[in-house]
Order: C-alpha cells, then sequence, then structure tokens
C-alpha cells in the first residue's frame, strides 16, 4: 500500500518546488515560498525512506546528521559579502552527490551483472560528468572568490587545446561507457577526467567574471541531478533536476546580456587576464588627469542637493562598507534629499549581490532599483555618488566602438549633474580598460577606502547642517 | 517507475519550460535568494542517495551513498538555511 503511494508522493513534492520557486517571485511571499520549497524536499525524502528498497537506516540517520550540522554551520555563520563563495560551495556539492549516486547505481548493476536498459547508461554517463565538473569547477572557483587562489584568470599556451584534447577523450569514454556499461576501466577514466576538467574550465575564468560561474555551475548542479533522475527512474528528481538547471541557464544569460558578451567569450575569452591589456585599452594615449576632492567638498555639494543616486559596486562589498553606506543614505535622507540605490545585475560577484548586501543593512527594498527602471533618473538626479564600481559606470561602453566593454549596458551617472566616485586608486577596473568618467568636468574623485570615506563623507554633512 | 524513456524526456521537456516560466518571473533584486534557494532544490539528488546508502546492496555503494548524504544535506540543509536568513533581510521601508 505504502508502496505505492510513493510515485504520488514525488509528484506533490514536485509541485510543493514549483509553487515554492514561484513563491520566490515578490520579496512579500518569498520567504514562504523557501518554506514550501523545504517542505516539498522533505515529502521527497520521506517518501524515499518508504521504499522498499530501503533497508537499513544507520547511515543513512549517520549521513543526514553529519550533512544537517555542517549544512546548519555554513548557513547560520556565512557573513554576507561570503555568499557567492557559499553559494559555489553549495552548487559543488550538489554536483558532487550527484556522481556519486550515478556511480553507486553503475556499480549495483557491475555487481549483479545486469546490463542498464534504455537512456540509463547515457544518463549514469551525463550524471557522473556534469557532477564531477561542477564539483571541482565549484571548488575552483569557491577558492577564488575566498582568495585562497588566484582570482585573475589563469591561462597558458595551448590551453584551447589541452582542453580540446580532453573533452574529445571525455567524449570517447563516455561513449565507450554506454556501449558497454559494466566494463568499469573506462568509467573511473571518466571521474577523473570529469574532475580534472572541472579544474581546467573554470581557472581561465576572472574573478569579475564569477557571476557568470556561479550561475552556469548552479545549472550544472540541477542538471546532474536530473541525470540521476533518469538513472534511478525517478520523475521527482528529473523534474526538480530541470527546474534548477532551467533557473542556472536564465540567471547565466543575464549575466551574459549584462556584459553584452556570449557566453562563449566569458567561458574562454580569459578576460581580465594580461594587466598589459590596459595600455592598449581605449583612451590611453592622452595624458588626462583626474582631480581629488575630500568629502568636505563633496559635503558642500550635498548641501544644495534634493536627490541622489548611490552606485554599488564590489568594492563596497570588499570594504564592507554596506553599513556605512545605509548610515549615508539616512543622513541625507534627514536633509530631504531623496536617495536610490541603482543596482547593475553583474555589480558584485553573484546574481542580485548587492541587494543581499544592502538589505542586510537595513535599506528598504523598495529603494534598491535595478538598471533599466533607473537609468531614465539620472539627468534628472543631482548628484550621482559612485562606491566602488567602475567598469559598469563607464561612459566608454556607450561610444567608444574600440573599447573591450563597448556595447555592454551600463548605469549613466555622467549624466546626472554632479558625479562623486570612491575609488581607492586610479587603477582601471577588471575590464583593464580606463574610464573617462573619472576625467569629466562634473565629476570629482574621493580616493579612499569605501568604508571610512563614506563615514567620513556623513561626519562632513552632519558638519555642515 | 519511468521504464519508458519518452515519457521521462516528455516530463524531463516540460519541466524545463515550466522552469523557465516561473525562473522568469523572479526579480533581479532576489536573484541571490532564487541562486541559493535553487541551490537547495539540486539538493534532491538526496533521493538517489538514500537509496544507495540504505539499500545494502554491497559494502562500496553503501559508503558511496553515505558520502553523497553528508553532499546533498549540506546541500539541501544549508540552502533553504542560508535563503531563509536572506530573505528575512529584506524589508520594506517602515511605515511605508
Amino acid at each position: 500500500m505504502i508502496q505505492e503511494i510513493v510515485p504520488y508522493a514525488y509528484l506533490v513534492a514536485a509541485v510543493l518546488l514549483i509553487l515554492g520557486m514561484r513563491y520566490l517571485g515578490s520579496p512579500k511571499t518569498a520567504p514562504r515560498g523557501n518554506q514550501i520549497a523545504a517542505i516539498g524536499m522533505a515529502v521527497a525524502v520521506v517518501a524515499t525512506l518508504l521504499m522498499k528498497e530501503v533497508v537499513s537506516f544507520t547511515v543513512i540517520v549517520a549521513g543526514v546528521v553529519v550533512g544537517s550540522a555542517i549544512g546548519a554551520l555554513l548557513a547560520t555563520r556565512i557573513q554576507m559579502t561570503a555568499m557567492p563563495q557559499m553559494v559555489a560551495l553549495l552548487n559543488g556539492f550538489g554536483g558532487g552527490a550527484s556522481a556519486l549516486v550515478a556511480t553507486a547505481e553503475l556499480l549495483n548493476y557491475a555487481r549483479d551483472g545486469a546490463e542498464p536498459t534504455g537512456i540509463v547508461p547515457l544518463a549514469i554517463v551525463l550524471g557522473v560528468l556534469i557532477g564531477a565538473v561542477t564539483f571541482t569547477g565549484s571548488l575552483v572557483a569557491f577558492g577564488k572568490l575566498q582568495e585562497l587562489i588566484t582570482g585573475a584568470a589563469v591561462v597558458y599556451p595551448g590551453q584551447q587545446i589541452v582542453n580540446g584534447l580532453l573533452a574529445a577523450l571525455t567524449i570517447g569514454l563516455g561513449a565507450m561507457v554506454v556501449m558497454d556499461p559494466l566494463v568499469l576501466g573506462p568509467y573511473w577514466g571518466l571521474v577523473g577526467l570529469g574532475l580534472l576538467l572541472g579544474v581546467l574550465l573554470v581557472i581561465p575564468i576572472g574573478g569579475a567574471d564569477m557571476p557568470v560561474v556561479i550561475s552556469l555551475l548552479n545549472s550544472y548542479s540541477g542538471l546532474a541531478a536530473c541525470a540521476t533522475g533518469f538513472v534511478l527512474g525517478n520523475a521527482g528528481l528529473v523534474i526538480s533536476g530541470s527546474l534548477v538547471g532551467a533557473s542556472g541557464i536564465i540567471l547565466t544569460k543575464i549575466m551574459c546580456d549584462a556584459m553584452n558578451r556570449s557566453l562563449a567569450n566569458v567561458l574562454f575569452g580569459a578576460f581580465g587576464a594580461a594587466p598589459e591589456a590596459a595600455a592598449s585599452g581605449g583612451g590611453g594615449g592622452e595624458q588626462r588627469t583626474a582631480k581629488g576632492y575630500t568629502p568636505e567638498d563633496a559635503a558642500v555639494i550635498f548641501s544644495n542637493a534634493r536627490s541622489c543616486i548611490i552606485v554599488p559596486g564590489y568594492g563596497m562589498a570588499v570594504a564592507q562598507a554596506q553599513h556605512a553606506v545605509r548610515e549615508l543614505s539616512d543622513e541625507l535622507g534627514k536633509h530631504g534629499i531623496s536617495v536610490k540605490f541603482a543596482i547593475h545585475p553583474v555589480a558584485g560577484r553573484m546574481p542580485g549581490h548587492m541587494n543581499v548586501l544592502l538589505a542586510e543593512a537595513d535599506v528598504p527594498y523598495e529603494d534598491l532599483v535595478e538598471m533599466e527602471l533607473i537609468n531614465s533618473a539620472f539627468p534628472e538626479t543631482d548628484v550621482a555618488l559612485v562606491i566602488g564600481a567602475n567598469d559598469v559606470v563607464n561612459p566608454d561602453a556607450r561610444t567608444d566602438k574600440g573599447s573591450p566593454i563597448y556595447g555592454m549596458p551600463i548605469l549613466d551617472v555622467d549624466r546626472s549633474q554632479h558625479v562623486f566616485v570612491i575609488k581607492r586608486s586610479m587603477n582601471p577596473g577588471f575590464a583593464g580598460v580606463q574610464n573617462p568618467l573619472f576625467f569629466n568636468d562634473n565629476t570629482m574623485m574621493i580616493f579612499g577606502d569605501a568604508k571610512g570615506t563614506v563615514l567620513k563623507l556623513v561626519e562632513a554633512i552632519r558638519e555642515l547642517a | 517507475m519511468l521504464e519508458n524513456p519518452a515519457a521521462a524526456l516528455t516530463i524531463f521537456v516540460l519541466a524545463i519550460f515550466v522552469g523557465f516560466e516561473v525562473i522568469s518571473k523572479v526579480p533581479p533584486l532576489l536573484h541571490t535568494p532564487l541562486m541559493s534557494g535553487s541551490n537547495a532544490i539540486s539538493g534532491i539528488t538526496i533521493v538517489g542517495a538514500l537509496l544507495a546508502a540504505g539499500s545494502e546492496h554491497q559494502t562500496l555503494s553503501t559508503w558511496l551513498g553515505f558520502i553523497a548524504i553528508v553532499f546533498a544535506t549540506i546541500n539541501v540543509v544549508g540552502g533553504f538555511l542560508v535563503t531563509d536568513r536572506m530573505l528575512g533581510m529584506f524589508k520594506k521601508r517602515p511605515g511605508a
């Protein structure tokens, strides 16, 4: 009896997961959506435990206890600035789990001497391959984001050829496994290659391209789960896995569009690898100097302003300046200045990163405005305050056809009355191109650490009032 | 459950479409929680891990299943909890 309701339980789980994702569409319903999805997951787990194949629970309980403890510890301790690392790590664990499941299934077939049929051998190959690539790829992404390894793109001569040969070898081994799944030699080769490819595919991708990589690995972790669904013939897994796969693909596309680059260019273009690219960038020939101002100078301008748009970038996250920025926004509010935040899709190291940081600092979410909606407001804005952002406000992207970032959608800060840029130095941004915004007549550069400078600015505005 | 590959593929393709429809409605504001939440959902592979570890097939697959359970549980528990923590931070303007 109980056995017969299990497939229906998976259906219920899948519906709850889909509904949960749907409720994630609005900040009001999102917490409930997450809870609904969690309940869906619990239904799937309980249904599985009721299956007649599951006869021993000791190992299961041990695994769940260990995993829950680590997961809960990570989730409660992680700082919001480190969210990209956290998600990278979780992607990796998801992919790794799928690879292990596919392997265990194949070993069971081999032991029983039962040849897997139909779509199962192909699903095993895809499951272990995508899972292994996701596992090591995510660990490398984690290492880059955590700065355990260099965040710069790692390139070497012949890299594409090496990767191409390895990919061909992978396809060859994969075909061998599909044709003769019970000969395990090629399978172990495939596991090793998958793990190696994960590393090799992520090391040539620079730190600021991480939003794309994380989105893509997110998609992979879903597709790996989907493949194990085909291996086990479990519709619940197929549905949930493809849901995540679709989500990751959409985010990947949004991130690529926001940089006006193709996915291929992000993955193989080794953007941000060679520092000498900076010199060849547009506008490098003429000698112009940006003028540095003090927070006090900026405060004087603010005393006559009515409106301000703050543009946060990765620099704000690095300096942990979100709380100082919130203080500034409160102070400006006290002086009758309206404050909005303009969020570029690729600001930060993962999709939506800036929104989470500012929400953590108690900035109401109505004030966090996406690029398309706020760009028309810059011409009527007195002050645009850029904090730790560079390429996403580079006007060359609109006008200079020779610029590497030409065509990338940007925040039109240069169209506002005054532009303040808080920046540590004149170093070019990630794309290695100089930013003409810094030399505009209406731009004031305020050099310094984001947090300290913003706090000084708050102080200066207070004193003037 | 899904002996027929055509049925399995049908479910897969339809689910992808549902995924695109549902996810494309999520605003950029919530993209990080979307990612960590969907991340937790990819831990659904825990179903396969439970089967591998609990079926007493052979020692090696039990152990692989054990590691898979640990990984998948970190994914599921960590993903849902951190999403919940994050979503709790998104607040409306007081009194608005």
